[in-house]
């Protein structure tokens, strides 16, 4: 079985944000880790590489320090590496991006493409499921559990109230949760392998079937108007009180906004 | 794509087990305010099997028209049948401004649909505005006039960022929950109600559906509740909530929780607040126990009142709450529950 996994090197939230005058992210300047929910989608493909065997690549787009996250993902297993980068796939949107992954992907033999259900960064859950549009495969989106079952894969498939235990034909794309799993830790050998290991790295000109109105910048139907920091509302007031006095305070604040 | 061939305000009208999501009526609230800036209507789209009966609830909250897309391969929600009834819908009747609920569905639907009609899609609003862009005049570049700018936060809460869709139609948007308001129901009003089946013929991109396992759970939404005492990784034990739901109940309020609560196996996820939980706006908000991390801000920050308790008084929590307490929560909230009693016994 060939399973090809989706990690997008994220900014780590903690570490403040950035932006270039243009409004975009300036991804450089940031401290970055691999993405939750791509994490747990690489342990995903692991543990049925462990119980099936499976051939699992790794894709990444981004700039070429991305490579960072194909490395940590060869030591925790994973057996190739592909960076995609090049000046023209910047400043894309999720369509542009989707189409890019999905032109990269193209070049692959799969029977599952396991990716993140949304990075942290963009929050936007929509990389995954247009992937699989472009390459007109089904799609399982927001998976809590996952199972082969001869050409089919067997997915419990997470609802607000419910879940679904879906059954879809292989070659199929699935989203996976962070909840999934819990990822394995890079080991020392498998780190010492990963430095050395061979890393592909594709440009714009490796990108099957995909036309350049639908890259970078320009290929993206999406434009920033306006980007800024969130403005909070300021805090109220703060009390150190007895439990008694705290207790008068706060019913004397219900009663004066008549909520008793 | 010539832009001027589509106009209107569509909304994805989501139904589960033929109940109109909360999600629908906000929609159609909101779709409406953009189709009066724009002189235009507000369509709702319902997708399912025998849902025919839902168009009115949808016209008395504001509908001037309903879609309605009604087939036996509908009747669960499935990404691929569901997918061609919205990208048939927009290809037949193209409307300048689609919407769909940031729900577990739509947040899967929205992404299928708009990259097979080649538009853009902004996830999770907050906000949506008919206006222009650019914002401000570029020299050297056209100022478009009536587009649909969309808010959203990203990083967690950190930034916030506004979206257009300049050259591709419709605008398309996810919304979250809990965000917008719907309109005032107008007993007896009726939307006109087109009938509309491009055929659904199963192929590979069909999954199969081999169960359906519903989480058993008799617990009000969060979303709906007007106070909601909220619990996080303070409370200290899944036990110790008893004191927070003891306050719930002498308040007619609900319990929710954070994040932390949740991923400790306390509470189901169904109570969770914040950034991938749900987003509430009560009249009053309880944090207790609660650091406030972003994430939990991001879920209930729009909330009337904002009432912490905490230990810890740098604890992040205060820097939104109206009311903050640094105190032990063990002590403060059983004491605010009996006094509460005694207060709503005298009147």
């Amino acid at each position: 079985m060939k399973i090809v996994v989706c990690v997008k090197q994220v900014p780590d939230t903690k570490g403040g944000v950035k932006f270039n005058p243009d409004g975009t992210l300036d991804r450089g300047a940031m401290l970055t880790i691999m993405n939750p929910d791509d994490k747990a989608g690489l342990e995903a493909a692991l543990r049925l590489k462990d119980q099936y065997g499976a051939e699992v690549t790794v894709v990444t787009m981004g700039l070429p320090k991305a490579e960072e996250v194909l490395r940590e993902a060869m030591a925790m297993g994973a057996d190739k590496g592909i960076l995609v980068t090049d000046r023209v796939l910047g400043g894309a949107d999720t369509w542009a991006t989707s189409q890019t992954l999905a032109g990269a992907i193209r070049n692959l033999e799969y029977d599952l493409i396991i990716t993140g259900r949304q990075a942290i960064d963009g929050d936007t859950a929509q990389v995954g499921p247009q992937i699989s549009e472009h390459l007109g495969i089904p799609v399982i989106s927001y998976a809590q559990k996952i199972q082969i079952e001869g050409d089919s894969v067997i997915v419990e498939r997470q609802y607000d109230d419910r879940y679904h235990v879906l059954k879809a034909k292989m070659p199929c794309l699935i989203t996976a949760l962070a909840e999934l799993n819990e990822p394995r830790y890079m080991t020392p050998g498998g780190i010492f392998d990963a430095y050395n290991a061979e890393i592909t790295v594709w440009g714009r000109a490796n990108l099957v079937d995909v036309d350049d109105s639908n890259l970078g910048l320009k290929g993206s139907p999406t434009q920033i108007a306006k980007a800024s920091d969130k403005v909070r509302k300021g805090a109220g007031e703060k009390v150190t009180l007895d439990p008694t006095e705290s207790v008068d305070y706060i019913v004397d604040k219900l009663k004066a906004k008549h909520v008793i | 794509m010539n832009i001027q061939d589509y106009k209107g305000v569509f909304v994805f009208a989501q139904q589960v087990d033929n109940v109109l999501s909360g999600i629908a009526l906000e929609l159609v609230g909101k779709g409406k305010d953009l189709a009066k800036d724009l002189n235009t209507e507000v369509t709702a789209v319902l997708v399912g099997s025998d849902v025919k009966g839902l168009a009115d609830e949808l016209a008395e909250y504001g509908a001037d028209k309903v879609i309605v897309v009604d087939d036996p391969e509908l009747k669960e929600y499935r990404t691929e049948p569901y997918a061609h009834a919205l990208s048939s819908v927009i290809d037949e009747f193209k409307p300048e401004i689609f919407l769909v609920g940031a729900t577990a569905i739509g947040r899967d639907l929205g992404p299928r649909v708009s990259a097979r009609i080649h538009t853009g899609l902004t996830a999770d609003c907050t906000q949506l505005d008919i206006g222009d862009f650019p914002i401000n005049p570029v020299p050297g570049k056209e100022q478009l006039h009536n587009q649909l700018l969309m808010t959203r936060p990203a990083f967690g809460g950190n930034t916030i960022a506004t979206i257009a869709c300049p050259d591709f139609r419709p605008q398309m948007a996810t919304v979250r929950p809990g965000v917008m308001q719907k309109a005032p129901k107008e007993a007896g009003k009726k939307a006109v109600v087109v009938e509309f089946n491009p055929g659904f013929t199963p192929n590979d991109k069909y999954v199969e559906i081999l169960e359906v396992v519903k989480a058993v759970s008799d617990v009000a939404d969060i979303m709906d509740a007007k106070i909601l005492v909220s619990g996080g990784r303070g409370v200290g034990s899944p036990e110790n909530f008893k004191i927070l739901e003891d306050l719930a109940e002498v308040l007619g309020g609900t319990v929710s929780c954070s994040r932390a609560v949740v991923d400790a196996g306390w509470k189901p996820k169904d109570l969770q607040v914040g950034q991938t939980g749900k987003t509430v706006r009560p009249n009053v908000y309880f944090a207790i126990g609660i650091s406030g991390a972003i994430q939990h801000v991001a879920g209930m920050e729009e909330a009337d009142v904002i009432i912490a308790i905490n230990k810890d008084e740098t604890a992040p929590i205060f820097e939104v709450a109206d009311y903050g307490i640094v105190g032990d929560l063990n002590k403060i909230v059983p004491a605010l529950t009996e006094k509460l009693k005694a207060e709503l016994a005298a009147k």
